[in-house]
């Protein structure tokens, strides 16, 4: 017979103590399984919310990004690359630059690839009389763009054919012209090609011809008196501070305006939201690092609590046992058994307890941690019910903890001087 | 030849709120192989005492205790309970039966203390039926007569083959039948080289001891 067939046997025989015991050591494990699995289920659910709202705010970036690209291509050009030596005041007083640039400046721009700006389009703009009708206008000589940054992107403005023309609508309107009409500018003979939809600014009273009839009828040969772009759409809020350098690097004898300041509004309230966007995800990453903290905490609280109560009570539950077997103690002493094998039977038998309380507790406190829900959302992640590491852990700690709790108890018994039992019977 | 069990100069006393108390005073026995010895008196004399005090359960004041020559108390206690489960055997008046283990494995329990190459198993199955215990092996004591538990007590005092028999009034609570039954089993140990030392206050053990000894006030007289 073996010391372990005695244990079976007592457990048996005692079965109530045992299963208080057991229920005690379970209680003790189930608050430590609890905890944890309340916790990894906090931060599946914490990834959950955060994943889900930076797909929001991606979504809701990417949404932003697309209504100002949008808007800026409603809107047209942005930047305006003029000669260094226009003067701004004269540029603002007649709607268009006095100075020139060689047009081959639109091309070593686009050439230089830059970064800050794309959708290149030199252009010669000039107020004159339309002479057959005796009406201002202002004329554009445009030979479409030069450079885009990609092969996707859209041009802002096609090109107009040599012969054709493009009429603002208010022009249109007075002069009563319809495309597909013949008429004359400066003695030249041009069909009108598009009418433009009304736009509520210059562009209305604008006549668009291909550069190089522009060229020729204002008598500017391979010159032109600005170059529109539309800036890069980059983060900073100070985007000249970025267009600038770069341009100056290329051109040097060039100087740099922005015009369309709704569009710059625009911009900043776009990069205000995104940084709102971004402020908002990442409070909602402290509220939920605060809240796991908070639970973090209690369990801290808690679990050790639990635990001493537990240790406690087993404890009384082992002395007990060794006072209701005082007489088995004597006589299994008296039989020739040494201390250390008494000890061995009560705390083989704590690990046992310790053992059955580890399963019975990890069963309890993962079936309560995959019920727990931090709300009554249908989509809250779920736990699987192993957790390999966790039970390895309480099936060394609970028998830990069952043992020690009958340390004294059970030395107690290996102390107890089987004499005093024998006289005493 | 030495004394199986060899008595000198035995005392003790406690400590008790009035006083010391002498429980023991220069106890002097031999006890020899094949021999019986009844140690009697009136309750409170001394006789359990003695009877622990030789078993190596109970530290004397002064004297010493030889079983087989070694000193009981000259060993270290663990190596003294490891003597004590090899070389001597208990019968007690109460039984004194672990509650949970059945009749066999009662029986087999002093196996706990020693290592052995013993078949112990079916040395306690030999015991069991030699005791008339054949049928009620898988019965815990609770299931058994008074009887049938002394002869698990004996059964289980006989497993390490001791050759000495410690009995503290064996048939104290057994009827006539089951004292005599007892009593015989004593005696043939004895008979086959084996010592008892029977501490009793009844007279019908005196029938089959071999020698009487009288104590009186922890002195044998």
């Amino acid at each position: 017979m073996k010391l372990s067939h005695l244990i079976r046997r007592e457990i048996l025989h005692r079965k109530l103590g045992f299963a208080l015991a057991t229920v005690s050591a379970a209680v003790a494990v189930a608050g430590l399984v609890a905890a944890r699995a309340m916790l990894q289920k906090h931060d599946a659910r914490t990834e959950q919310i955060i994943t889900a709202r930076e797909a929001q705010t991606r979504a809701q970036m990417a949404r932003m990004e697309d209504d100002y690209r949008k808007m800026m291509l409603k809107m047209g050009f942005n930047v305006l690359i003029l000669p260094k030596d226009q003067n701004l005041g004269d540029l603002y007083a007649e709607d268009y630059a006095s100075k020139y640039m060689p047009e081959e400046y639109a091309t070593r721009l686009a050439r230089s690839r830059v970064v800050t700006i794309n959708h290149i389009l030199p252009s010669l703009q000039q107020k004159i009389q339309w002479p057959e009708y005796a009406r201002t206008v202002l004329l554009m000589g445009v030979r479409g763009e030069v450079y885009v940054q990609n092969a996707r992107q859209q041009p802002l403005l096609a090109p107009v054919a040599a012969g054709t023309m493009v009429l603002g609508h208010e022009l249109a309107k007075n002069l009563k012209l319809e495309a597909g009409q013949q008429t004359k500018l400066m003695g030249r003979e041009f069909t009108v090609a598009r009418i433009n939809p009304e736009r509520g600014n210059k562009d209305d009273i604008t006549v668009w011809i291909n550069l190089a009839e522009a060229q020729s009828l204002l008598d500017k040969p391979g010159l032109i008196n600005g170059i529109l772009a539309l800036d890069c759409t980059c983060d900073t809020l100070d985007r000249l501070a970025r267009i600038r350098p770069e341009i100056a690097r290329i051109l040097p004898d060039t100087q740099i305006v922005e015009y369309a300041s709704q569009a710059l509004a625009r911009a900043e309230a776009r990069q205000r939201a995104a940084t709102e966007a971004q402020a908002s995800l990442q409070r909602e990453k402290e509220g939920r690092t605060r809240l796991r903290q908070e639970r973090e905490a209690l369990a801290a609280v808690l679990v050790p609590v639990i635990t001493a109560g537990s240790g406690v009570w087993l404890g009384l539950l082992a002395l007990a046992n060794v006072r209701e077997r005082r007489d088995e103690i004597g006589i299994l002493r008296a039989l020739g058994l040494r201390s250390r094998q008494i000890l061995l039977i009560f705390l083989g038998k704590a690990v046992v307890i310790g053992l059955a309380g580890a399963g019975l507790g990890y069963a309890l406190g993962r079936g309560l941690g995959m019920w727990w829900r931090e709300t009554p959302d249908a989509a809250a992640p779920t736990l699987g019910f192993w957790d390999v590491h966790l039970l390895a852990l309480v099936l060394v700690a609970a028998p830990l903890l069952a043992a020690l709790a009958s340390w004294l108890p059970a030395l107690i018994a290996a102390q107890q001087d089987p004499a005093d039992v024998l006289r005493e019977a | 030849m030495s004394a199986r069990l060899q008595i000198e100069n035995l005392g003790k006393s406690y400590a008790a709120p009035h006083g010391r108390v002498c429980a023991l005073e220069a106890v002097s026995l031999a006890v020899q192989a094949g021999e019986f010895v009844a140690v009697r008196g009136p309750s409170g004399c001394g006789k359990t005492t003695l009877l622990l005090a030789a078993g190596a359960l109970l530290q004397p004041t002064h004297g010493r205790v030889l079983v087989n020559g070694q000193d009981l108390y000259a060993l270290a206690p663990e190596r003294r309970a490891r003597f004590r489960a090899a070389h001597i055997g208990f019968v007690f008046q109460q039984f004194h039966l672990v509650p949970y283990l059945d009749v066999l494995d009662n029986i087999l329990s002093p196996a706990l203390a020693l290592k052995t190459s013993d078949p112990v198993r079916s040395r306690a199955a030999e015991l069991a039926c030699r005791f008339g215990l054949q049928d009620r092996l898988r019965h815990v004591p609770a299931a058994l007569s008074t009887g049938e538990r002394q002869r698990v007590a004996l059964a289980r005092a006989l497993l390490n083959r001791p050759r000495l028999l410690l009995a503290d009034e064996p048939t104290g609570n057994l009827d006539a039948h089951n004292g005599e039954l007892v009593l015989r089993c004593l005696a043939e140990f004895a008979r086959d080289g084996g010592s008892v030392l029977l501490v009793t206050h009844e007279a019908r053990a005196e029938k089959s001891a071999t020698r009487v000894v009288q104590m009186e006030a922890g002195r044998i007289q």
